[in-house]
């Protein structure tokens, strides 16, 4: 591995300095569990790594209705605050599933959103939550919707010099459930062949949907709002007949490919089932949450 | 769980019994010295360079800038390797020729695998070596990568050795890459099926599975200013290291010293040579001991999974099930360079059967991937996922409860194995007879709750196992201890097994005799840990020291008590004389006297065991779930019975049995070497080279049968290996049963049981055959 | 270092290692795995695969297990670092080092050191886990040996003993 230093800045400012002095040779680290793997892989050589975990603004986790993540918190942080968990069970959904105990002690979803991997668990659930990321860099904070985060695999619109800060995830209204699936051929330890997030808000008669919102991941180049699928289940009825509908209607938006992970047409199959169900665990939700 | 089918005459004190292992506690505390762990005075580190091509001529390699890098020692290519002539060795479960052994540690103008090593550096520390292989230029001309056994195999293929002359049916012929054919054949086949009431053939296809012991291989050596050379490894076989080290270094055989680490898994994958004689060069050029551990990525690329093929199976019966005649063509790959266990492949094919009439074709073939090595029962998994899928599908054609149709067809003692051995004592029917008796068996199968398709599969498997050489010397301490030491590097808890073989003869507890694995200089010789031969073999060469010792002892005491040694007996740990019955030592006591009565006992069994580890026969019961909706398959239940002819430490043999099968389950369900088609292998991680984890399993019931071994004195077979064959189509029957549909290929994975049910909708069946 | 103009300098490192202050020199991109096993000589943490998929390396890291192949031995500097080393009491063994050695839960023994130091998390925080939560806490770490029977049998026999 290319040798590096380690940069372990205590304010925003700080780390954007290094990363604008750096640029492309020098990250962001959270967990450490994309980079350092990419790194000893090869994938590219640092000069830097700039640790986020002494940042306080990436370290907090604030809710406050809406949710606010930084960028640095591991996933064990938010499955294991009851009320985080009360509230966003479709976040926990990922977040409890991502690598095993050990990754979770260190993996961010942050992190996960901003290695921009295809089939990230992480940010399908950020998208139906309607999920803002809040970046900053030499020229200030800019806010970016997640589904606009990703721009292919392992890119992102961040520019030299940028960093994501955290991520503001919305008070659910009422009416909201949200659920995120994926499948793996083990039960812990793989990458999704595909995953996906749905959220639903019912109307106040309780039975029609009012809006949703699907995301698919590892079908496509990057994670992707499936915006026709979303489109179709406003003002439906929220039955198995629609969410069968949506499944449908969200595997014409996938452009799967085939590699050692699944087939390309096991992929679309899986879009249609994981819509189905993701959406009945949402519906559950969502009329709990009434 | 224990049955025994057939109490053994014998009663034990010691074997049988399950104490805590001798080296547990070091092994829990962090303690245990693996190959990774070696630190010797200025020991420096090795790296290596790979090909990158799976197939490539190598034009040039410079190293000129990495030698001068700072804190680089030495850098060596294949030029530094003294090249040695063609000539055959035998590693007992590897045939082994010099010269490719010798390319295969380091390409020598051409790569034939990805991740062929083409030079090494070594430097102050891991980070500065591999850095310093980014300075190494090297020059490639990529060759067409062969990497099916189409390509392979076909009248133009591109040869990958000019100078492998292939074997066919005793036919010398050059210029293939078929390095052996191989026909076995016996009464007349094809008549048999002329008359049969059903026949059935098929073909299978199994994936390439690597061995997956957790420890990637680490290599410490060196080469000190006179020419001894000491290698530090972990290795299934130091005296296998230390023959081919000399051969391939060119230097002799009493020069090389092996220390064996110890292992953290092998499986068959830790017996060839890797790194060893790449860290003894580079030590000879730095003056320092150098260490080489490889990374997982390497250890998927360029060290040996057991081979993938092809298997073509065809069986007939009478139209009572009774098996007419069965034939089969077995295609393997062996990766760069020949030698892919077709022979037990052919002898493990129908083992479990009596088949009057039988022809069995084999072919190993060779690829430009990393040579195969043997994995756990060498060739037999691959082989009997096609005759027990086979015979699956056969009782369902024939509507014959699968059971029913093993014991009809069940090989006996007096058998003739399909190659030629003719069975001893065996417990084949013994193992089935468990299962039809076990709580799995009996249990339901139960619905799913939420619209799974469940099913239930049985299989059956055979491993012969080996004895051969095998050295062990034991002393006897003042205290009545007795020291033990051996030459088999210890991956399961064999020096416990072993010494309990010697305690049993002592009459002692398991924990008064305390066992050491040794280096090569410091026993006689052994053949390696493999072959289901540690505990069976070298366990009769404890016993056999443990007898001269108690003979010497004899002496001793009646010298003391003036009487002649045949007048001492010895029985309980009590030295008896039996002409003045009061006169009488215990072992400890005896042991006390040895210096008064002519100095030290020490005494060495050295043995030869002939024939084989007796045989030990599994039969598997597997209970699946498959999602029909996503194609995923969950284990529910799983059952394994086998025949240890005599456990001598049960828990470690259950252990053998669970391990055994988890691996089955793993490479039945997902594990395979994804390859591009210029022979690169893209999922080279334990992300994506999907082993079963903890949460994939459950509990897996070992069911030990004893079928006394008529070749050990205490009747033990060699157990380590059977337990891997039987998984593949114990899981492929369930899932047929689940689903309706066969499967004739592995992995099973998601994609592949979607593939299935799709094309049973379409009302076609997947086989090609 | 090689194409390095200004040479990455090692950087000072103090932790509480097994209960010990400890203070040691680290390069910045080096593991804690590497520095523990290197620098500091503790080989009882093992390296089955450097990225995170075997748990054979899992240490704890303030009271949480991580792999350390994927930590720098940089970001230990000031938290507190317990490995294999220090799990058990002078002259004993820990509850589960005794139910692996009495289960025969391990055959290699490679992957021990990792399991042992995550089963300990898992009890200290949920004393009585069933099978089922044990098999998913025990997940990241991979055993190629025993199909894990014997090894959630000792978790569960240590679970019992220390009530
Ligand atoms: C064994 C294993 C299992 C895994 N399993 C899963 C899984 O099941 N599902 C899944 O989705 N992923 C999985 N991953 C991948 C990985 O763990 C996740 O993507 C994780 O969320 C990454 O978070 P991190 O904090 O470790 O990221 P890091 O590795 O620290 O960072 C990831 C990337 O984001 C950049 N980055 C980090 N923080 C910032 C910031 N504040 N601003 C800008 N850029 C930043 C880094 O520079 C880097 O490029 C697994 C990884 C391993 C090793
Ligand atoms: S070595 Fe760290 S997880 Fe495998
Ligand atoms: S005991 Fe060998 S890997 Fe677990």
């Amino acid at each position: 591995m290319h040798p590096f230093i380690y940069v372990a800045p205590r304010t925003l400012d700080e780390a954007v300095a290094v990363l604008e002095q750096h640029g492309e040779r020098a990250r962001p680290f959270a967990g450490g569990t994309d980079v350092l793997v990419q790194l000893r892989g090869g994938r590219f050589d640092l000069d830097a790594i700039v640790d986020m975990k002494g940042v306080p603004e990436a370290t907090t986790l604030e809710l406050n209705g809406s949710l606010r993540i930084g960028a640095a918190v591991p996933c064990y942080q938010v499955y294991e605050n009851s009320a985080v968990a009360a509230a966003f069970p479709g976040l926990i959904d990922a977040a409890s599933l991502i690598g095993g105990i050990q990754i979770q002690s260190r993996a961010s979803l942050g992190g996960n959103l901003c290695n921009a991997s295809p089939s990230a668990d992480g940010i399908c659930p950020l998208i139906v939550h309607s999920t803002v990321a809040v970046v900053r860099g030499p020229q200030g904070e800019r806010r970016v919707p997640v589904e606009e985060f990703c721009t292919g695999p392992g890119a992102t619109v961040l520019e030299r010099g940028e960093l994501l800060v955290a991520l503001e995830v919305p008070a659910p209204a009422r009416g909201f459930g949200a659920a995120y699936q994926r499948f793996i051929p083990r039960n812990e330890m793989d990458i999704a062949v595909a995953g996906v997030g749905s959220a639903l808000t019912l109307d106040t008669d309780g039975t029609t949907i009012a809006s949703g919102r699907i995301a698919l991941a590892a079908v496509g180049p990057t994670p992707l709002f499936a915006a026709k699928a979303s489109a179709f289940l406003a003002g439906k009825p929220a039955t198995p007949e629609t969410f069968a509908e949506a499944g449908e209607i969200a595997s014409t938006e996938a452009t799967p490919i085939g590699d050692m992970r699944g087939t390309a047409e096991h992929r679309v199959e899986l879009v249609k089932v994981l819509t189905r169900r993701t959406l009945a665990v949402a519906l559950g939700r969502a009329q709990a949450n009434r | 769980m224990s049955t025994t089918a057939d109490r053994p005459a014998q009663e034990f004190k010691v074997v049988g019994s399950r104490p805590v292992r001798h080296d547990g506690v070091d092994k829990v505390l962090g303690r245990a010295q693996y190959g990774a762990d070696v630190k010797l005075s200025g020991l420096i580190h090795g790296a290596v360079l790979r090909s990158p091509y799976a197939h490539a001529v190598i034009k040039k390699v410079d190293v000129s800038r990495a030698e001068a890098a700072p804190g680089v020692f030495a850098a060596i290519t294949g030029n530094d390797m003294p090249v040695t002539a063609p000539r055959l060795v035998d590693m007992m479960e590897e045939v082994t020729n010099l010269k490719w052994a010798s390319e295969r540690v380091m390409a020598h103008g051409k790569a034939v695998y990805r991740g062929h090593p083409v030079a090494a550096v070594a430097a102050v520390d891991q980070n500065t070596a591999l850095e310093a292989l980014k300075l190494i230029e090297v020059e490639y001309e990529p060759l067409e990568a062969v990497i099916s056994l189409e390509d392979a195999m076909k009248p133009d293929a591109v040869i990958i050795h000019d100078d492998l002359v292939g074997d066919h049916l005793g036919e010398k012929v050059p210029h293939t890459n078929i390095a052996e054919h191989t026909r076995t054949e016996f009464g007349d086949p094809e008549a048999a099926f002329a008359e049969a009431a059903h026949v059935l053939e098929r073909t299978y296809t199994i994936a390439r599975a690597h061995q997956g012991y957790i420890e990637p291989h680490s290599s410490t050596a060196f080469w000190s200013p006179d020419d001894k050379i000491s290698v530090w490894t972990t290795t299934q076989a130091p005296f296998g290291v230390r023959s081919s080290m000399a051969a391939v270094l060119k230097v002799p055989l009493s020069d090389v010293r092996v220390v064996p680490t110890e292992i953290g898994g092998g499986f068959g994958g830790k017996i060839g040579l890797y790194m060893e004689p790449l860290a003894a060069v580079l030590s000879r050029k730095s003056g320092r001991p150098v260490k080489i551990t490889m990374d997982r990525k390497s250890v998927f690329d360029a060290t040996g999974p057991g081979p993938g093929g092809q298997v073509t199976a065809k069986m007939g019966v009478d139209k009572d099930g009774k098996i007419v005649a069965a034939t089969a063509t077995i295609r393997y790959m062996a990766g760069a360079y020949p030698g892919s266990s077709i022979s037990a492949a052919t002898a493990g094919i129908f083992a479990c059967y009596k088949v009057p009439n039988v022809r069995i074709d084999a072919y190993d073939v060779v690829i430009n991937m990393s040579k195969t090595a043997a994995y756990r029962a060498p060739g037999t998994p691959q082989a009997t996922f096609a005759s027990e899928s086979l015979v699956s599908e056969l009782c369902e054609t024939i509507g014959m409860d699968p059971m029913e149709f093993h014991l009809l067809n069940a090989a006996e003692e007096g058998t003739r194995r399909p190659d030629g051995p003719v069975f001893p004592r065996i417990g084949n029917v013994a193992c089935m007879e468990a299962i039809h008796n076990s709580d799995h068996f009996k249990s339901e199968l139960g619905e799913s709750p939420d619209g799974k398709l469940r099913g239930r599969g049985f299989a059956s498997g055979y491993w012969n196992g080996g004895g051969n050489r095998s050295s062990v010397t034991i002393s006897v301490n003042d205290d009545g201890v007795v020291s033990l030491v051996e030459g088999n590097p210890d991956i399961g808890g064999t020096r416990t097994t072993i010494a309990m073989q010697a305690a049993e003869v002592f009459g002692l507890p398991a924990h008064d005799v305390h066992p050491t694995v040794v280096d090569t200089d410091s026993v006689g010789y052994n053949d390696l840990t493999a072959g289901s031969r540690t505990t069976y073999a070298s366990g009769q060469a404890a016993i056999e020291a443990a007898r001269q010792v108690v003979e010497e002892i004899k002496k001793r005491v009646a010298m003391i008590w003036e009487t002649e040694p045949e007048n001492v007996s010895f029985e309980d740990s009590v030295f008896q004389n039996k002409v003045a019955p009061d006169q009488r030592f215990t072992f400890k006591e005896a042991a006390g006297k040895l210096g008064q009565t002519g100095g030290p006992v020490s005494k060495t069994g050295a043995v030869n065991v002939r024939g084989s580890g007796g045989g030990s026969f599994a039969a598997h019961l597997c209970d699946v779930e498959v999602d029909p909706e996503t194609g995923k398959v969950q284990i529910l239940r799983y059952t394994a019975a086998q025949d240890a002819g005599k456990a001598v430490h049960p828990s470690y043999v259950e252990g053998q049995f669970q391990g055994g099968a988890a691996q089955g389950i793993g490479w039945a369900l997902n594990e395979e070497y994804y390859t591009s088609p210029d022979g690169v292998m893209q999922n080279a991680s334990f992300l994506d080279y999907r082993m079963p984890t903890a949460l994939d399993l459950p509990m897996i019931d070992a069911i030990v049968v004893e079928v006394p071994n008529t070749n050990h004195p205490f009747g033990v077979r060699g157990i380590g290996e059977t337990s891997i064959v039987p998984p593949a189509p114990a899981v492929g029957n369930a899932i047929a049963d689940a689903i309706g549909v066969r499967m004739y290929q592995t992995p099973m994975n998601p994609s592949r049981i979607m593939e299935a049910l799709a094309n049973k909708r379409n009302g076609k069946n997947g086989h090609q055959g | 270092m090689t194409q390095q103009e200004t040479p990455v300098r090692k950087v000072p490192v103090a932790c509480t290692l097994n209960g010990q202050q400890t203070e040691f020199l680290a390069a910045p991109y080096q593991s804690l795995l590497e520095a523990l096993r290197e620098v500091v000589g503790l080989t009882g943490t093992k390296e089955g695969c450097n990225d995170g998929n075997c748990g054979a390396c899992t240490v704890s890291l303030d009271g949480r297990i991580v792999d350390s192949c994927l930590v720098l031995a940089a970001e230990v500097d000031g938290r507190q670092v317990d490995t294999i080393e220090g799990m058990a009491p002078p002259h004993g063994l820990h509850p589960l080092q005794q139910a692996f050695l009495e289960e025969a839960a391990l055959q290699c023994g490679i992957c021990t050191p990792g399991f042992l130091v995550a089963a300990r998390a898992l009890l200290e925080r949920e004393p009585h886990p069933d099978e089922h939560r044990i098999r998913l806490w025990l997940a990241g770490n991979l055993c190629r040996c025993t199909g894990y029977d014997k090894i959630v049998r000792a978790v569960q026999r240590a679970a019992d003993e220390t009530t």
